[in-house]
């Protein structure tokens, strides 16, 4: 299927959850925040929410700022 | 008994807030935190690198156990983006504290105060903290105070400017009428900038450029460190009132003949 992930489009496996998909960027689970279409997404549903074709995902972390 | 501030709940010592951005890397962002003696530190919240994920992460070098990790809305031009920033940021695991900046302009950037003022109506109620950046404006200031703001933080000059406590008797008026912490955000450019701010009676300053532009960053760290506590302390110990002419300190009495 294909995702939009911070904005680029992105072919993955099928029946991916939140959980797999940051497994797969290689990314550290607890340093970021996930939003599926615009949802923020709590953390307990990671492992949950499975995700679908076109769906619109944004990961975020913090970074330096003032 | 100890000079502490509330904010959010929570009593901080350190009356210094800084932020994490403009450093050469994460090691020198880690130093200049420790040796500001901050308590709070402000970060951004942006998208990872998804195509170059095995990057540091700006927490692994200030624990979110030691510092209040304050997450900003800055680059936020509309109330909803700033909305959806904070959401995200209380998801990332750090707590409901938020530095709420709606951006009004690019040049300047001034806060737009009526979007800063729809966002936090919406953040309030959903149980954030909000920490709004504002104009040197008491009106806008009441106004937030009013939705249930956990302070205010009105601007000494323009972000990233170094100009300074621009409006001191708008601050003044700020801090007469606030019942919440009046924090300067934006502005500072040297340790004798803070002190000022501590000086009228602020409870916190906030800066970032200030440190973290200077040639020495660490050693700014420090001075701005001592200017907030100088500047407190002289608030504290009550200053002598302007005069236009001299009183001697020395006595007349036994003046030579």
């Amino acid at each position: 299927m294909h995702l939009t992930i911070n904005g680029e489009p992105q072919g993955v496996s099928d029946g991916l959850t939140v959980a797999d998909l940051i497994k797969h960027l290689g990314l550290n689970q607890q340093r970021l925040a996930v939003e599926v279409n615009r949802e923020v997404i709590a953390r307990e549903r990671y492992t949950a929410l499975t995700l679908t074709d076109g769906d619109q995902v944004e990961i975020v972390h913090f970074v330096g700022g003032g | 008994m100890a000079d502490t501030f509330e904010l959010g709940g929570r009593s901080y010592t350190s009356r210094l807030i800084v932020g994490t951005g403009k450093y050469r890397d994460f090691a020198e962002t880690k130093r200049a935190v420790e040796v500001s003696g901050a308590e709070i530190v402000t970060v951004a919240v942006r998208r990872v690198n998804i195509t170059d994920a095995g990057k540091e992460n700006l927490l692994d070098y200030l624990d979110p156990k030691r510092y209040t990790i304050l997450p900003n809305t800055a680059g936020c031009y509309t109330a909803d983006e700033a909305i959806r920033t904070c959401r995200l940021a209380r998801e990332a695991g750090i707590g409901n504290l938020v530095k709420l900046e709606v951006i009004g302009d690019q040049k300047t950037l001034f806060p737009d105060v009526p979007a800063t003022i729809e966002a936090a109506k919406v953040l309030v109620r959903e149980g954030f903290a909000v920490l709004p950046y504002i104009n040197d404006d008491p009106i806008a200031a009441k106004k937030l105070e009013e939705i249930g703001c956990a302070a205010v933080m009105p601007l000494a000059a323009p972000i990233g400017s170094g100009l300074g406590i621009r409006n001191p008797y708008n601050i003044r008026i700020i801090l007469e009428h606030s019942r919440v912490p009046v924090i300067v955000d934006a502005g500072v450019g040297t340790a004798s900038d803070a002190a000022v701010a501590m000086e009228l009676g602020c409870d916190a300053v906030l800066m970032n450029t200030a440190i973290a532009g200077a040639k020495d960053p660490i050693l700014m760290a420090e001075a701005m460190r001592q200017g907030v506590e100088a500047g407190r302390k002289a608030f504290l110990a009550g200053r002598i009132p302007r005069k236009l002419y001299a009183t001697a300190s020395s006595p007349i009495e036994g003046l030579l003949g």
